[in-house]
């Protein structure tokens, strides 16, 4: 049984040190998907409009940032436009004006795809019934649009959580980060350190991201 | 020497030009170990709807656990594991070929829960009808539950892929020399970081849009497969 480098974890405060990066990480993700869930509401509330102007530019957003690897969009903030207008962003904060951006494109075409999904004669029964145009979303579509969207946006909590790690490569000193310092500092006393932190780093991330998959889950079936 | 903000502000193509092959190489580099990470999850994600598919015990065991594994945890994290952290317990891996495999152990996983909806959507009752019409099990499976299942996870595989491409950009980070490799680097030599960026953008664009318009033309077209939809 070769040595697995676990013994290094227990060393000092290094797991407290691990589980506070993990910790900046999960901040970094709830606070941007605190901000792109009402605005991915907005704006896919927006995209069904009929006006083709707002429904050209949300697109036209919407694909921008789908297309391009978020670790690119990263690097466009943080790099691109401290660059080009001179301004001094954190990775902090580059990673969620990021985070914000991407997240928002993507519940709102989560938003807009539970919108379109509900049929149009659940509007029209409304109306027959006698409800008003308010009484219509107050009562019918909105009780559906939410029980179809909510697990879907608990999905995008997890794959927030999951990209987070990315912010390693603009210098902020999350979880992956940690754990590459407190490799370096033990190399000489435990070789194999890389193995058992590394390890470690990837159950963390599985223990924060599991359950809120099994959730969205388990809401899926049980609504549908 | 000017201000270096000014100098900034003016788009230098000659450093463009003479760049341009460096993330060209980078830019196959890239599509290699993508396609080579695509195709294998391919078939991890075929073996593993199978084997769900068809109740397989044990191993049905054992691909909910990985899928669910996989699925859960970021694609950097298992590069990182992969390339500094099985080394240590004796298992060699090269840059490029960790970055394969990294791409195919998170990329199996989807590719699996993509073809398993497809599989899935598809109504026993399907099975039942065929079997007592007189189709073998196989003859069944061949032209009446595949059609269909295919069809219905084409979006979900097509989307796959576009993710798996898009995931590679991390593996800048286990030092293989793609893209966001080449962007980071020449920032850091030259400081010509609205360039760099530039050519990044453009050559992700020209990885990543036709794969997208392939997609959504596929999409359309597989729309007209499906009955009474």
């Amino acid at each position: 049984m070769p040595d697995l480098g676990l013994e290094v974890l227990f060393k000092g405060k290094n797991m407290a040190r691990i589980l506070g990066g993990l910790g900046v990480a999960l901040q970094i993700s709830l606070v941007s998907v605190c901000i792109s869930i009402p605005l991915g509401i907005l704006l896919g509330a927006l995209m069904t409009w009929k006006n083709p102007v707002t429904k050209a530019i949300l697109r036209l957003y919407l694909e921008i940032i789908r297309i391009m690897p978020q670790m690119v969009l990263l690097f466009l903030v943080y790099f691109g436009t401290t660059r080009a207008f001179g301004w001094d962003l954190s990775g902090e904060a580059s990673a969620i004006i990021v985070f914000t951006l991407w997240g928002t494109a993507e519940m709102s075409d989560l938003v807009r795809g539970a919108l379109i999904s509900i049929p149009v004669h659940q509007y029209e029964s409304s109306a027959a019934l006698g409800l008003t145009k308010a009484q219509t979303y107050l009562y019918i579509i909105i009780p559906q649009t939410i029980r179809r969207l909510i697990p879907l946006s608990i999905n995008l909590i997890t794959r927030m959580i999951k990209t987070t790690s990315l912010i390693l490569m603009i210098g902020v000193v999350e979880v992956l980060k940690v754990a590459q310092q407190i490799i370096e500092a033990n190399r000489m006393a435990s070789p194999n350190a890389a193995f058992g932190v590394y390890l470690t780093v990837l159950v963390l991330y599985f223990i924060a991201c599991w359950p809120i998959s099994m959730l969205a889950k388990y809401l899926e079936k049980r609504w549908r | 020497m000017g201000n270096p903000e000014k100098e900034g502000s003016v788009t230098d193509w000659a450093f463009i030009r003479e760049y341009l092959p460096m993330y060209q190489e980078a830019a196959i580099l890239t599509v290699r170990i993508g396609f080579l990470g695509i195709a294998i999850s391919i078939v991890v994600g075929l073996l593993c709807s199978a084997a769900q598919y068809f109740k397989v015990p044990v191993l049905r065991a054992i691909v909910a656990v990985y899928v669910e594994f996989s699925r859960n945890t970021p694609l950097l994290v298992q590069l990182f594991f992969i390339y500094y952290g099985l080394p240590k317990i004796g298992i060699p891996t090269d840059a490029e070929m960790c970055g394969v495999i990294g791409l195919a152990f998170l990329g199996g996983s989807y590719m699996a829960e993509a073809f398993r909806s497809g599989l899935e959507a598809i109504e026993p009752i399907q099975m039942e009808s065929s079997l007592s019409l007189g189709m073998t099990g196989a003859q069944a499976m061949r032209y009446v539950i595949l059609p269909q299942a295919v069809s219905i996870s084409v979006p979900a595989f097509m989307a796959n892929v576009i993710f798996l491409l898009k995931e590679t950009s991390v593996f800048s980070a286990i030092s293989l020399m793609d893209l966001m490799f080449t962007a980071k680097d020449l920032i850091g030599l030259y400081y010509k970081t609205t360039e760099s960026l530039f050519l990044l953008v453009v050559f992700y664009l020209l990885i990543l849009l036709p794969i997208s318009i392939l997609g959504s033309l596929l999409e359309r077209r597989l729309r007209y497969a499906g009955f009474g939809a």
